[in-house]
């Protein structure tokens, strides 16, 4: 009976906002009807409506995943410093962190179900009912630890939200163990990622040990970008409490993954230009073009730009501190590291293919239309359980809150 | 109770309502059969043997014609072997399109098994300087030979290690197949191969119906259907039956050789004896079934 309405009194939650706040459930519901009609072509279709073909059979579905993965994992890693240095709202960073964790691989999982060429089959992967090819295949492991991280943030995440709504004292011998799990976890779920495409000898390109280091590197810099923007927001409109220290501490150690990434990058470029062996092919169709074929530099480019920029940006104090330029700087490094992720990873791992020849991709509109759908349907959700969650933690909904509007309700109803 | 009573009457109406609108659109009730079909090495001959008959029936209904659909396992003592003589070969591309016709392929999205590479002379075997579109009037061009690149059936195969749900394996007599209707299409193996042997159906595959091969295996050349994974199988369908894939035999130059590589008298072993032969990528320990050699 409560949980009939706790989901009522959520639903209201949700629903109350400013002009702001409906502007923006506005702008993600169109962008879910364009994109949703979008996908609905490629379901009747198939594939074709993608310009991924035979010499490019992932692309930007695939690096859309990937860059999810990344943010999902950051989010959660962000409790470490947020322990070690001991900033006051752990608690809330750990309830935020992993709300956007949940919802970035509930975003992964979609983006899985829209790649592959028969979503009905998807059971065909579970152990038990189906034949899970377990532990030969990475995409299977990849799918059990996303959803053994799902499940775990899931899981942490109500725990703490329902102590807070029943004015419970949480049980620490509870959450602290799976806290102290999902961070590996959270490792765990990058770098498994990052093993799916660098355990394939056929693909030079991701055929680096440095691919899982750089991935981690390019989370820590893309996740704490979202929260860094989403803490200022919290601080702005509820009685979330920060210090701007402990922001400015996020932002700079965002500038020493920024600079790790860096220098992983800088090492694999100078073994591959310096050797300068045929494997060089893959870069330099990432940052010249081969020939004529020079669809992609303009992504790469324009990725390395504004990386750049945010690095240095994040690393003068003097901008640090400013908030514009910080959030500018964060902008841009989420921004950086999602086309990294989208494009420049994955197409070059397939151009030119593995009988040297090239063929051009670049998202179509199906694509994207089906990207904006999975995105606005996960910032939309990430936007409704923050609500909720921002209720529970800040502001005064609970059940003593519950009981008293239906001890209201009952009144005006006797009347 | 009278609330408690309607709610019960609501519930058995949707359920009743449901149950016959499922049993209204026949049709359904078959998708729904194809929907929990399961992964095809895990059923019993009693159920291989309804699954194809159910199966020829199908496509009977489709195309109007008898189709026969074998699931012949392996013969033992058998390891097919292929060998290609690279100094015989014109690059004519009769075995792209006889591959075509026998095992099925999309026209209509246009799916080819094998793909022939036009290679410069002075080069080698070098992939990045070669050409699959090359188009002049007449073949083989000067300064040019031509490699032909199909499924190289490795005893190592890369794909079947990496797909998620065993949709692929590796034969006993060392044929690399895919079960259609197990594939998820996720294109793992694609990624994978290093030798571009797989091909997706990002479409729905088009075969003209007069021109369709009714002598099919279930893991060879039956129709495929929108989303799935494809691939040389050596023509199961024609090898089993102890025929020549449909490249071997077309090929006018003579330039392409099968056998069993555990028979010590076949060709492919005389082959292997006394020529000097050599697989593509080698260092990628895929261990191909497929050889190159240079007959004169």
């Amino acid at each position: 009976m409560n949980f009939f309405r706790f989901i009522n009194g959520s639903i209201k939650i949700i629903l109350r906002g400013n002009k702001t706040y409906y502007a923006w459930l506005i702008f993600l519901s169109l962008l879910i009807i364009w994109g949703g009609f979008g996908y609905l072509g490629q379901l009747r279709e198939g594939l074709i409506k993608s310009h991924m073909r035979d010499s490019v059979s992932w692309a930007f579905y695939i690096g859309n995943f990937t860059f999810l993965v990344g943010v999902a994992a950051a989010a959660v890693m962000l409790v470490i410093p947020a322990y070690v240095y001991n900033w006051k709202p752990i608690k809330e960073i750990v309830i935020f962190g992993e709300l956007l964790a949940v919802c970035a691989v509930i975003m992964c999982i979609s983006f899985i179900v829209v790649d592959i060429g028969n979503p009905l089959r998807f059971w065909h992967m579970l152990p038990i009912v189906g034949t899970m090819n377990f532990p030969s295949s990475m995409l299977s492991w990849d799918f059990f630890v996303l959803i053994a991280y799902l499940f775990i943030n899931l899981f942490v995440v109500t725990y703490l939200l329902y102590c807070i709504f029943y004015k419970k004292e949480y049980n620490r011998k509870v959450v602290l163990p799976f806290v102290l799990f999902s961070i590996p976890m959270a490792v765990a779920i990058h770098t498994v990622t990052a093993f799916l495409y660098n355990a394939l000898p056929a693909r030079i390109f991701w055929n680096s040990a440095l691919l899982a280091p750089r991935f981690l590197a390019s989370a820590f810099c893309s996740g704490p970008a979202i929260l860094l923007i989403l803490f200022q927001i919290l601080r702005k409109t509820t009685k979330f409490e920060i210090k701007d220290e402990a922001i400015w501490r996020i932002a700079e150690l965002m500038v020493y993954a920024m600079f790790i990434y860096l220098f992983f990058t800088v090492a694999e470029l100078f073994k591959e230009f310096y050797s300068g062996t045929e494997h060089i092919l893959y870069w330099k169709y990432l940052l010249f073009g081969i020939g004529e074929n020079k669809e992609i530099v303009v992504y790469s480019w324009s990725s390395i730009i504004m990386g750049f920029i945010a690095f240095v940006l994040f690393l003068i104090p003097k901008t640090r501190k400013n908030f514009l330029t910080l959030n500018i700087g964060a902008v841009l490094i989420y921004a950086s590291v999602y086309v990294e992720k989208g494009i420049a990873l994955i197409i070059p791992g397939f151009t030119p293919d593995v009988l040297g020849q090239i063929y051009v991709y670049t998202p179509s509109m199906t694509e994207i239309r089906t990207a904006a759908m999975i995105f606005s349907i996960g910032f939309l959700l990430f936007t409704f359980l923050s609500k909720i969650a921002i209720a529970i933690v800040f502001d005064d909904y609970n059940i003593d809150s519950l009981n008293r509007d239906a001890r209201r309700e009952r009144v005006t109803n006797d009347k | 109770m009278k609330k408690e009573n309607s709610r019960r009457s609501f519930l058995k109406n949707i359920s009743l309502a449901t149950f016959s609108a499922l049993a209204l659109s026949g049709c359904d009730m078959k998708a729904i059969d194809e929907f929990l079909q399961l992964n095809f090495r895990t059923l019993s001959k009693k159920e291989k043997d309804k699954l194809i008959k159910d199966l020829e029936a199908k496509y009977k209904g489709k195309y109007g014609k008898e189709f026969n659909v074998s699931a012949k396992p392996a013969i033992e003592g058998t390891l097919f072997g292929y060998a290609l003589d690279l100094s015989r070969c014109i690059g004519c591309r009769r075995c792209v399109y006889a591959c075509v016709k026998e095992n099925n392929q999309s026209r209509e999205p246009q799916i080819h098994w094998i793909q022939v590479l036009q290679m410069e002379k002075e080069k080698g075997i070098d992939f990045a300087h070669s050409d699959v579109q090359y188009n002049p009037e007449k073949v083989p061009e000067k300064g040019h030979f031509y490699l032909p690149v199909q499924c190289q059936q490795c005893r190592n195969p890369q794909c079947v290690t990496v797909c998620p749900v065993k949709a692929t394996w590796q034969e006993p007599d060392g044929i690399v197949v895919v079960d259609y209707n197990w594939c998820i299409g996720c294109r793992y193996c694609m990624a994978a191969c290093p030798y571009g042997a797989r091909h997706f159906n990002w479409g729905e595959p088009n075969v003209p119906v007069e021109e369709i091969n009714t002598e099919m295996h279930y893991l060879g050349n039956r129709p495929r259907m929108k989303g799935v994974v494809e691939k040389c199988t050596f023509c199961v369908q024609r090898t089993r039956e102890g025929k020549y894939p449909a490249c071997v035999e077309i090929c006018p130059v003579g330039a392409r050789k099968f056998g069993n590589l555990l028979d010590p008298v076949s060709e492919i072993r005389y082959i292997l004896e006394n020529k000097r032969v050599i697989v593509l990528k080698q260092e990628l320990n895929t261990q191909p079934k497929f050889y190159y050699f240079f007959g004169i």
